[in-house]
């Protein structure tokens, strides 16, 4: 804080927010460079593919639990959501009228799934904002049933399919890079502009940072509220589908599992605090290929899963404190 | 206690403070907000130390160092927010912390049953024990932790703001108890903002100014009028003099009736307010804390359910019952709370300071940023605001300039109707002067202010009108130019009218 008075408007002071992307940034690079030394055949198209293909899902979850934790909530449910999205795919363009008509049975396929999701996302939206449950505990009654769901939409089977076009969602190239990755970053930088640019973005943030003031200055809390779980059960549902397209196969039982934690794990590395009111969409993105790479370095120079887990578990750790002390200085 | 000295980082909080309480007795202690009534009963709890002076209690010097030490001593609190867990039973909350054990170390729940029955008998409450406390309503968890406190043994029993949420039955009952207790001999220490409880209740009153003890009397032997001279450092004589001057001076020109709240009621504690503001025109909302003068302002602004009255805008009768409604109506409430219900701490200048107008600043959903700098740059010039830049957080800024930030957010919106809320509270005598004149040039531009001031000041130089509330009720209009502070302070201390309560 030096000098009274204002800098010219094109100029903007640089931001925390910005300080702490570039932190981010900069670890990953550390990282990259790292690896480039150590792992073998690291600097290959068919390594960057591997990562965007596995980390994408995540990183498109994540982009929606970041909104909910900017809100002052939390959603245990999309791991559930994304099951729910992943078994009513196959049961449409597997059906006789998806069968007799590919094309519409197809965007069938993606449309119904996704608003299936969204409605998951205006009923925990619609018990936090008029019920005031708490988001743990909204979240949590889909994080149990919505998998129960799934289960009985495919009566527990595992479905197999072959339809290429659906798959292309989760195996397809475009550049050589996977599908999945190019929609998780188109997603990042729509959700960024979303964040930065609109109303809904700017009420969010005050409403996460300051809910009674935000309610004074007439932010309408509960439109807002809902608006932002259905995003983010939107998203879910989504990587839902592209999990499906990925494996060929749908299993209720296993799509998405512990999905709502690595978002959360997300979105606290790249900077999101759980208290609300910051959404950092581009971090988040970052934050879930670090966690992405540091899982791949390791895994590649021969160190065992179990381990990977706990250095990702320190990561996090790191990360939290970091939050805190940049919170306290 | 005598000579009580407290200074928190410099700053002193209490000044050769004094108290005595004499056994079986219900003490009160009076004074405004920052008179240092609660430093005082938390260094005789055991919360703060004391920089000097002597605490002399049954006859010997005690320095309890934590609230237990003091409960131990026999020194027991009852705070304003209950602090008991309502989720569990009443017996568990009368025992907890002192449960007795049996021979096997395990809870001796007989006999913490007959204990808690035992303490409620002899306040004729009559509940079943096993029932978690927040199955009742507050009254009787309020007798609980009474008891509890009881049950210690207490020989002195601090009750800080008993009645805040009790209605008029359960004061009665309230009351009962503390007759009861101090037949017992317990002595008691009562602070509360409603005076007319204490002439009920109390046998004698210490009276705080400024961190110092200014008077100490029986209560018999004072009035309602004597306290608040005191407490507010006048004379009583002289407002007594000025209350028998009834001036009724000419209404200042002024605009047409922009606000017209008829017989509000909400809650418990805003009972019946009417007020008029026209535009043009600053109509200040006086009375001692705790009258229903934030509880009016919110229930105007659409915060609080109205149980009763209406409201027109421009002569037209309105439904307000969300912000947003009151906003649409051309209201603009800057709140007494900055912290909590004013800046959004992580967001900066310019996005708190555009808050409310946000939705005129969008088009398709999305904020037109240029517009939105330009106009916080010309608030930032016009208001004097000092930031960095506008992309500075909030939460970087002095109160004062945080206050001008806020001030500017409803600005923005070109409000018909301005109400604030202690507006120039804990800002620097600059920030101060600079937001009165804000005010005034927009008070000039037409729009129309309800101004709620602890600052007889503040009301009497700046007001054309002024509403006076008493316990909820709007007791009396005065009309500026005319007003003094003595016929104000006369006004606010009268006794409430035969209609009161």
């Amino acid at each position: 804080m030096t000098a009274a008075g204002l800098s010219a408007p094109g100029a903007p002071r640089r931001r925390r927010a910005d300080r702490r992307l570039l932190g981010l940034a900069a670890a990953l690079a550390a990282l990259l460079v790292l690896n480039v030394a150590v792992t073998p055949n690291f600097l290959n198209l068919q390594t960057l593919a591997v990562n965007a293909s596995q980390v994408a899902t995540i990183a498109i979850v994540a982009l929606g639990m970041t909104l909910v934790i900017a809100s002052g909530g939390i959603d245990l449910s999309v791991g559930a959501v994304m099951a729910v999205a992943g078994a009513l795919a196959p049961l449409i363009f597997l059906s006789p009228w998806g069968v007799a008509n590919p094309g519409p049975g197809l965007a069938a396929s993606v449309a119904v799934p996704l608003l299936v999701a969204a409605a998951c996302g205006v009923f925990n939206g619609a018990l936090v904002a008029f019920l005031g449950v708490q988001p743990i505990i909204a979240t949590l009654i889909l994080f149990i049933s919505g998998r129960g769901i799934a289960q009985v939409l495919t009566n527990g089977n595992l479905q197999t399919f072959t339809n290429p076009d659906f798959t292309w969602l989760g195996t397809g190239r475009v550049l050589g890079l996977p599908v999945q990755g190019w929609i998780a970053l188109a997603l990042t930088l729509v959700i960024a502009l979303v964040v930065r640019r609109t109303i809904y973005g700017r009420q969010l943030l005050a409403m996460g940072g300051n809910a009674r003031a935000a309610a004074l200055a007439g932010v309408p809390v509960a439109r807002v509220t809902i608006a932002t779980y259905t995003l983010a059960a939107t998203l879910a549902g989504l990587a839902g589908l592209i999990v499906v397209a990925q494996n060929s196969a749908s299993d209720a039982a296993r799509i998405g599992q512990l999905m709502e934690l690595d978002a959360i794990a997300a979105a606290v590395v790249g900077g999101a605090a759980l208290t609300g009111g910051r959404a950092p969409v581009l971090g988040t993105l970052l934050g879930a290929v670090f966690i992405q790479l540091v899982g791949y370095t390791l895994i590649a120079n021969g160190v065992p899963d179990e381990a990977t887990l706990i250095v990702t578990a320190g990561i996090i750790v790191a990360a939290v404190r970091l939050q805190d002390g940049r919170r306290r200085g | 206690m005598t000579g009580i000295d407290k200074a928190f980082g410099g700053v002193p909080a209490l000044r050769g403070a004094s108290l005595r309480v004499l056994p079986g007795e219900v003490h009160a202690i009076v004074g405004q907000n920052g008179a240092g009534k609660s430093t005082l009963i938390k260094i005789l709890t055991g919360v703060h130390r004391r920089d000097a002076g002597t605490v002399l209690w049954q006859g010997g010097s005690i320095e309890p160092k934590s609230p237990r030490e003091a409960q131990a001593a026999g020194i027991a609190t009852i705070y304003q927010e209950l602090t008991l867990v309502p989720q569990r039973s009443v017996t568990e909350n009368i025992v907890l912390g002192y449960e007795p054990r049996t021979r096997l170390g395990l809870i001796d729940w007989r006999a913490a049953e007959a204990r808690t029955r035992a303490v409620l008998a002899r306040f004729g409450i009559d509940i079943d024990i096993r029932r978690p406390l927040g199955r009742y309503p507050t009254a009787i968890q309020q007798l609980v932790a009474i008891g509890r406190a009881a049950s210690m043994e207490a020989k002195l029993l601090i009750m800080d703001e008993p009645t805040s949420s009790l209605d008029e039955r359960e004061v009665e009952v309230l009351f009962g108890v503390i007759r009861a207790l101090r037949a017992e001999g317990t002595a008691i220490l009562y602070v509360s903002h409603f005076l007319d409880e204490l002439f009920e209740v109390c046998d004698g009153v210490t009276i705080m100014r400024d961190g110092r003890t200014v008077g100490e009397s029986r209560i018999a032997a004072t009035t309602r009028l004597d306290l608040i001279a005191a407490m507010l450092g006048r004379d009583a004589d002289e407002i007594r003099a000025a209350g028998r001057t009834e001036l009724s001076v000419g209404r200042a020109a002024t605009g047409a009736v922009f606000l017209d709240a008829a017989n509000l009621s909400a809650g418990g504690r805003l009972r019946d307010v009417s007020l008029q503001v026209r535009a043009g025109e600053i109509v200040g909302l006086a009375g001692l804390l705790g009258s229903g003068r934030t509880e009016a302002a919110r229930a105007i602004f659409g915060l609080d359910r109205l149980s009763g009255g209406t409201i027109a805008v421009d002569g037209t009768p309105r439904r307000i019952d969300t912000p947003r409604a009151a906003i649409a109506a051309g209201m603009a409430f800057l709140t007494e709370d900055r912290k909590v219900e004013g800046i959004v701490p992580d967001l900066s200048v310019r996005e708190n300071l555009t808050l409310a107008l946000l939705p005129r600043l969008t088009r398709m959903g999305v904020v037109d940023e240029g517009r939105e700098r330009r106009i916080v740059e010309g608030f930032i010039r016009s208001l004097g605001i000092k930031a960095a830049d506008m992309d500075q957080p909030i939460r970087e800024l002095s109160g004062g300039n945080q206050q001008k930030v806020l001030l500017g957010r409803w600005l923005a919106t070109e409000p018909r109707l301005l109400i604030l809320d202690e507006p120039t509270r804990g800002v620097d005598v600059g920030a101060k002067l600079e937001i009165q004149a804000i005010i005034a040039r927009h008070v000039e531009k037409g729009c129309a202010v309800l101004l709620i001031s602890s600052e007889f000041e503040e009301l009497i130089e700046g007001a054309h009108g002024i509403v006076v509330l008493q316990e909820g009720r709007s007791v009396r209009r005065l009309s500026n130019p005319g007003v003094t502070e003595p016929m104000l302070i006369a006004a606010i201390a009268a006794a409430p009218g035969a209609g009161g309560a």
